[in-house]
């Protein structure tokens, strides 16, 4: 390309109208490539001719050449911006997607109610100090009998109903599925000082007919606070934050007269109908009585503190104790109980 | 126990409507789980007391007759085929438009009159199955010869019976009377007691009989009496009412007497034919090693020295506080009776009930520990009864044996303990009143404390704490506050195990599978399946002695079973992929110790991928989706994991890799073997992922190990290389990551493996994307090139590695 009497205009005409007809990125990417590329561009090549003109128009020359690809390097950016302009827009008009088409599914997995229960029910009392403790499922009967104060001839024990383990150690059958997690509570009164706040929560089991209220596997947490000054108004205000936190924060508890062999006094505890508010006397959750009986709870039996090693006469303590299923059936208006350990993925993955 | 408002009512007038009642009782005394309101449909005008006046045949039918009957307002005449309809009884009359229970279909109808058999009928005189009551239909009720002729039905029938549920620890709540106590002192009303009077016309009990307690440990107090002349027969009509509503037949007079005596004492009674008792004389002793009694339901029992026997002369006549026996029973031709009531030590009548697995009203009352001083109450009460309504005459005097008799002891309650207790002060006059209506004896000698001594029937009550709670539930728990917890917090205790479990499940949840939670207890077949046989601590799980189910036997040793029986349940409804975890422990047998229950997290998975529209494809979830999930959790924990190919029971071999963090094994990964998964009805190929949470927790970095962000660019290259079939991919990365020099590393990942065309048989070609990065420069094509040729010999002198294409 060595003839100076070249046309810029008309090779600007070309390239502006080659422009023009690139209407997709890659036709504007060869476009710059047939014009602007760096080894065999037109201009390019336009431009590493100017050294060969002749001396007396090369600067007339170089100055067109260069004018010349300013303007189609600026051609090129209005028209990249127009094209993508103009490719957003199909997107909107003839590229829009149908948005209720179902996605791609992307798996995904649930908690178990009964964990994802038993976790808010933990953190409502976390959030007031306590800390939670495991203990054994395979306990001494000692542990879930004696040292709660349900000896072996009181009919107490007819509150649990034990599933015995088949095995003797030292001659004498002693060992059990829990029954309830009271006895790690007595194994963290063993072993701590006051201040105790403990949850102790855990599967417990109790040999008895199942129906749709009744499972012989089931979750318990137990609570469990002993200290100077501890006293029964207290176990009401934590019940009643734990209900709140729960079942929502309108929610009204009472206690009702209950009995206990390891609290004194004991009572059980009952929220207002969230689902009926009292007012529907054929109501499926509260039976018509506008109250939800919750769980059993109580002052510490003196007997407990003292055989503990502390001063029952300074240390008071209240504990607890709650089904985390019902709870969970509770919450989520379920109608039978045997759904939890059932395993269908139909029910699980509604949770 | 079933609870009558009607017999309440002899006792404390009940100014409460009947669900505040049921309310209050649930608040304060006992758990009322429902009640029965009797006559609830009797209208007031149109079923009403009625006297027959006359029975006439009916012209027409000889199965009919013609009553007349006087019904307040005149006399009418009815229709009526009951047999047992006589003139002068009081009887319950229906009138046109009263609802009643139609005696063929048992629904309530509305009675619509219409002549029979030709004769009009002015109404219809009713049966108890007409009225609801039972299903009583071959006669017409006949009510007590002094309701009153007129009166509406339900004035004189009409009751609310509840059923509620009492605490072990309350025998007097066994009792009629000690529900009335109750209501008296939470409505402030007074209570009734039931008259204990009578005479003593006939000669000294002494006369008639003997009575010795030879086990004073067991028997604490023997009181009988002797009532000559009795006449047996029906009891009266209330007693009988009052029986059935309770859930007691009635027998006879005598028995329903000490049956009715018990319902509303709480205490029971026995009734013997004092001609039957042998010697005149009854001995509560021990029984003998295999001494025998048929007691009177029939059944012949063996007895042993643990049991409290009543003996006359000739041997047992019944088992103490349980059941007596058939030799003494009083019967029609009874003349005399010797009317026992006793107490016994709680335990030991639970303990014999439990062994003979025989409970009774009795026992259910005794086992919950009566006040002795109640036997003689209800000797008393009975012995009133008896005088009325057998016409018996009492011998002088009581037989009463109370080795054991104490005083109760006074208990000191502080009002600063109802406070440390409570949280609230209740006044002392409250104090005072509250435990004098519920009939213990109470003194405020200082303002600041009470000397309180339980009444007998309450021997429940032993500690200050005791008294508190009497206190407050009479006062009113509405009255206690909600506080908040003052003072201190413990001191947090590391929880790393229980902590590392929850992170599991969430990142588990996280990864697509769905947590569920399976029995804890398994049978041996399926253990058996799962667990080597060489694995004897395993194949030796503990056992329940009682489990409610065969399949519920055994404490399980692996989660495996459970697992896959779960994905099989599923899968008969799950069409694509399924993902499943749970994390529970294995309950390993200890030597004389409580079992290991150690921690797994066990997950399975299998079936077909989904396509974009979520539908089962060709492709299957395979062995690497389990891996994966593995080495993702690894990666979210900051473990460093290998595994390494392993035969393991259950388990595919060739498709098995043990999980090892540094020397521990950790945990598995792997395809279930086909043969283990069939009986658990899984015909699919199935995958198991399984870690272990004791060793993994050993593994654990306190935190991540951070590193400073590159400065320089890593180039990148990808390389294809051939090696052996055998040789483990792993050990390629193993040679590429270990290799650096000048301060350059290589990181490496593949991204292919390929066998066929274009690779010689017995090898196969690993595609291997590669990093090349130094931290102090950029690098240089020769930097590479150097790099990448000392790798390639290393690769070739170590595995025999070719690169593929050179």
């Amino acid at each position: 390309m060595t003839n100076s009497n070249i046309s810029f205009d008309a090779l600007g005409e070309e390239a502006s109208n080659a422009l023009t007809r690139a209407s997709s990125s890659a036709e504007i990417d060869a476009w710059r490539a047939v014009w602007l590329g760096r080894q065999e561009g037109r201009i390019t090549m336009l431009l590493r001719s100017i050294k060969d003109q002749p001396a007396e128009g090369r600067a007339a020359f170089g100055a067109g050449a260069n004018v010349l690809r300013t303007t189609l390097e600026e051609a090129l950016e209005v028209r990249r911006k127009e094209l993508s302009q103009s490719e957003i827009s199909d997107l909107t008009t003839a590229g829009a997607l149908d948005v209720t088409l179902p996605g791609r599914p992307q798996s995904v997995g649930r908690l178990h109610p009964v964990t994802q229960t038993l976790r808010d029910c933990i953190r409502a009392f976390t959030d007031m100090g306590f800390r939670v403790v495991e203990g054994p499922e395979v306990e001494w009967a000692y542990y879930n009998f004696e040292a709660a104060r349900i000896p072996e001839d009181h009919p107490a024990r007819d509150m649990w109903d034990t599933f015995w383990v088949d095995t003797l150690v030292n001659g004498e059958r002693s060992m059990l599925l829990r029954t309830h997690t009271t006895p790690n509570q007595i194994r963290v009164l063993e072993k701590s000082e006051p201040p105790i706040r403990v949850l102790v929560p855990g599967k417990c089991y109790r040999h008895e007919a199942t129906d749709a209220t009744h499972e012989w596997m089931l979750t318990q947490i137990e609570g469990l606070a002993v200290d100077d000054g501890i006293r029964m108004s207290d176990l009401k205000g934590a019940l009643y934050e734990f209900a709140r936190e729960m079942f929502g924060s309108d929610r009204k508890v009472i206690f009702h007269h209950s009995y206990f062999p390891f609290v004194e006094p004991g009572v059980e505890m009952a929220i207002d109908c969230f689902i009926c508010r009292g007012e529907n006397s054929t109501c499926h959750t509260c039976h018509g009585t506008g109250w939800i009986e919750i769980l059993g709870a109580g002052m510490v039996h003196p007997e407990i503190i003292d055989n503990s090693g502390y001063d029952s006469s300074r240390y008071t303590g209240f504990a607890f104790g709650l089904g985390v299923e019902r709870v969970a059936l509770l919450r989520w208006g379920i109608e039978d109980i045997r759904h939890f350990y059932a395993n269908d993925m139909r029910f699980l993955r509604q949770f | 126990m079933k609870l009558s408002l009607k017999w309440l009512h002899e006792y404390v007038d009940v100014n409460l409507p009947v669900e505040e009642l049921a309310r209050r009782l649930i608040d304060a005394t006992a758990e009322v789980e429902s009640w029965e309101t009797i006559g609830a449909d009797w209208d007031a005008e149109k079923v009403t007391v009625a006297e027959v006046i006359s029975v006439d045949p009916h012209p027409n039918a000889d199965r009919l007759r013609l009553a007349t009957v006087e019904t307040g307002s005149g006399y009418q005449q009815v229709v009526c085929g009951a047999p047992n309809i006589e003139a002068g009884q009081r009887v319950a009359f229906g009138t046109e438009g009263a609802t009643l229970i139609d005696g063929h279909s048992g629904k309530p109808a509305v009675l619509k009159l219409r002549p029979i058999r030709g004769v009009d009928s002015a109404g219809m005189v009713l049966s108890e199955k007409e009225l609801g009551l039972s299903d009583e239909h071959e006669g017409i009720l006949v009510l007590p010869g002094d309701s009153p002729v007129g009166a509406p039905l339900g004035d004189v029938l009409g009751d609310t019976v509840f059923d509620i549920s009492t605490s072990s620890n309350r025998a007097d709540l066994l009792g009629v009377l000690g529900f009335a106590r109750e209501v008296a002192t939470f409505t402030r009303v007074s209570l009734r007691e039931p008259s204990r009077s009578f005479s003593e016309p006939s000669g000294p009990v002494g006369d008639f009989i003997d009575i010795s307690i030879e086990a004073p440990d067991l028997c604490r107090r023997f009181t009988a009496s002797v009532i000559e002349d009795v006449k047996i027969g029906s009891s009266p009509a209330w007693m009988q009412d009052r029986l059935l509503k309770h859930g007691m037949r009635p027998l006879s007079n005598v028995v329903d007497i000490t049956n009715y005596v018990m319902l509303e004492t709480g205490q029971p009674l026995h009734a013997f034919d004092y001609d039957l008792v042998r010697d005149q004389k009854i001995v509560a002793r021990r029984a003998a090693h295999g001494e025998r009694l048929t007691t009177l339901d029939g059944v012949d029992r063996v007895l042993d020295p643990e049991m409290l026997v009543i003996c006359d002369g000739g041997g047992p006549v019944g088992i103490a506080g349980i059941m007596g026996g058939g030799n003494s029973e009083v019967s029609d031709s009874t003349k005399t009776v010797l009317l026992e009531v006793a107490n016994f030590v709680p335990g030991s009548i639970r303990r014999t009930s439990g062994r003979l697995k025989l409970r009774s009203e009795a026992s259910l009352r005794f086992e919950k520990g009566i006040g002795p001083w109640m036997a003689e109450y209800a000797q008393r009460r009975a012995l009133h009864l008896l005088e009325q309504l057998t016409g018996g005459r009492i011998a002088k005097g009581l037989v009463d044996l109370y080795p054991g008799s104490a005083e109760t002891p006074a208990i000191i309650v502080t009002a600063e303990r109802i406070e440390r207790v409570l949280g609230i002060a209740v006044p002392g006059e409250e104090v005072l009143r509250i435990l004098g209506d519920l009939g213990f004896t109470c003194d405020q000698p200082a303002s600041d404390a009470f000397v309180v001594t339980p009444p007998p029937w309450r021997p429940d009550v032993e500690i200050p704490d005791d008294v508190i709670e009497e206190i407050i539930r009479i006062h009113g728990y509405e009255r206690l506050p909600a506080t908040s917890l003052q003072g201190g917090l413990p001191e947090p205790t590391p929880r790393p195990l229980e902590d590392l479990r929850e992170v599991l499940r969430d990142l588990m949840v996280g990864l697509g599978y769905q947590e569920i939670i399976t029995y804890s207890l398994s049978d041996m077949d399926s253990l058996g399946r799962v667990v080597p046989s060489t694995d004897t601590r395993r194949m030796n799980p503990l056992a329940v002695m009682n489990p409610s189910a065969a399949q519920h036997t055994y404490l399980r040793t692996s989660l495996r079973a459970s697992l896959l029986s779960a994905f099989a349940g599923n899968r008969r409804h799950e069409e694509t992929g399924l993902r499943l975890f749970e994390i529970g422990v294995e309950y390993l047998p200890t030597e004389a110790d409580l079992p290991h229950e150690r921690p797994v997290l066990a997950a399975t998975l299998g079936g077909s991928r989904e396509d974009r529209w979520g539908r089962a494809t060709e492709e299957r979830l395979d062995f690497f989706d389990a891996k994966g999930t593995a080495e993702s959790i690894f990666d979210a924990l900051g473990i460093k994991a290998s595994f390494e190919p392993r035969t393991e029971h259950g388990l595919l071999e060739g498709h098995t890799a043990l999980i090892k963090v540094g020397e521990e094994t950790a945990g598995v990964v792997a395809q279930v073997h086909p043969a283990t998964a069939g009986p658990f009805d899984l015909e699919e190929p199935v995958f198991l992922v399984e870690l272990w949470l004791e060793e993994l927790i050993a593994a654990l970095p306190e935190r991540p190990a951070y590193k400073r962000l590159p400065r320089y660019p890593a180039v990148r290259q990808d390389i294809s290389l051939v090696i052996d079939e055998s040789t483990p991919a792993v050990s390629v990365l193993e040679i590429v990551r270990s290799q650096h020099s000048g301060g350059i590393r290589i990181m490496a990942s593949i991204f292919d493996e390929y066998h066929g065309a274009g690779v010689p048989d017995g090898k196969k070609s690993l595609a291997i994307a590669l990093a090349y990065q130094a931290e102090d420069r950029t690098l240089t094509d020769s930097d590479v090139a150097r790099m990448q040729q000392g790798l390639l010999r290393r690769l070739e002198q170590v595995l025999g590695a070719t690169l593929r294409g050179a």
